[in-house]
């Protein structure tokens, strides 16, 4: 199966800029489905980026941040060909990680 | 002073009723820093409050105050609730964390990020909006609270039918 997670990280000189697509459904848990009954809450909660092993960026997230989120941040210290690990985690115990490198 | 044996016993439990109430209201202050310093768990507790307030109060322990270097970008109109493109830049030093409100959600609290050493405090996110409200971006650097709001409408809402 396709990772879940789509990523972009581009150094430029020092800084490192990290665009992240995440195909998740974020289910806010106030939605109805089309037989009138809530679809229950369903979203990620923790969203971490570690470059190299030591961490950059940590997103903890509610249902209030929209389905197949999207994230953009940089960072100081990764250049070209390094590691950048994405792994995310929900609120029914499902995850995903991927690693990526640095453009 | 026999007489006065009798109120004394009253008296001195009151007082140590006073006493233990000052102890426990010293144990919520001395508790809340500890927990926003520590920054490193998923604040569950923050995500359920309803109020803006009450959210800041769970995440953070202390308020915010608004600070132009503090910059919020945000559509003056968003059509459609469910995906509103909300980015967040500062200026200040020493940020550790920034976190996105949204006032009339069913909880206030959208998103909250950790930012280590090293990291830009800048972030741009996609937000769900129940209704034309106001986003609160605050950034919490050197220990202090500062933050920038801005009105959205909302058009059709992102929260539900």
């Amino acid at each position: 199966m396709a990772s879940s997670i789509r990523v972009r990280a581009t150094a430029n000189g020092d800084i490192t800029e990290v665009q992240a697509l995440i195909q998740h459904p974020m289910d806010s848990g106030f939605v109805k489905d089309a037989k009138g009954e809530l679809i229950p809450p369903h979203f990620i909660q923790e969203l971490k980026f570690a470059c190299n092993g030591k961490e950059v960026f940590v997103a903890d997230w509610g249902p209030a941040v929209s389905k197949d989120p999207y994230v953009k941040f940089s960072f100081k210290g990764g250049k070209k060909g390094d590691d950048l690990k994405i792994s995310w985690t929900d609120n029914k115990g499902g995850s995903d990680e991927i690693t990526a490198k640095i453009a | 002073m026999t007489t006065t044996t009798g109120p004394h016993p009253t008296r001195r439990l009151i007082l140590q009723g006073t006493a233990s109430v000052v102890l426990f209201g010293l144990g919520n202050l001395a508790f809340a820093p500890a927990r926003a310093a520590a920054n490193d768990k998923y604040p569950e507790d923050a995500f359920k409050q309803k109020s803006e307030a009450d959210a800041i109060k769970a995440l953070y322990g202390k308020t915010a105050e608004p600070s132009e270097k503090v910059k919020l970008d945000a559509p003056e109109i968003a059509e459609n609730g469910a995906v509103v493109p909300i980015s967040v830049t500062t200026t200040l030093d020493k940020v550790t964390s920034i976190s996105f409100f949204v006032a009339e959600n069913p909880n206030a609290l959208a998103a909250s990020y950790r930012i280590p050493d090293g990291t830009m405090p800048s972030i741009a996110n996609r937000l769900k909006m129940a209704k034309t409200t106001n986003v609160v971006a605050i950034v919490e650097a050197d220990g202090k609270l500062f933050s920038a709001t801005k009105e959205v409408k909302v058009t059709v809402g992102g929260c539900g039918g």
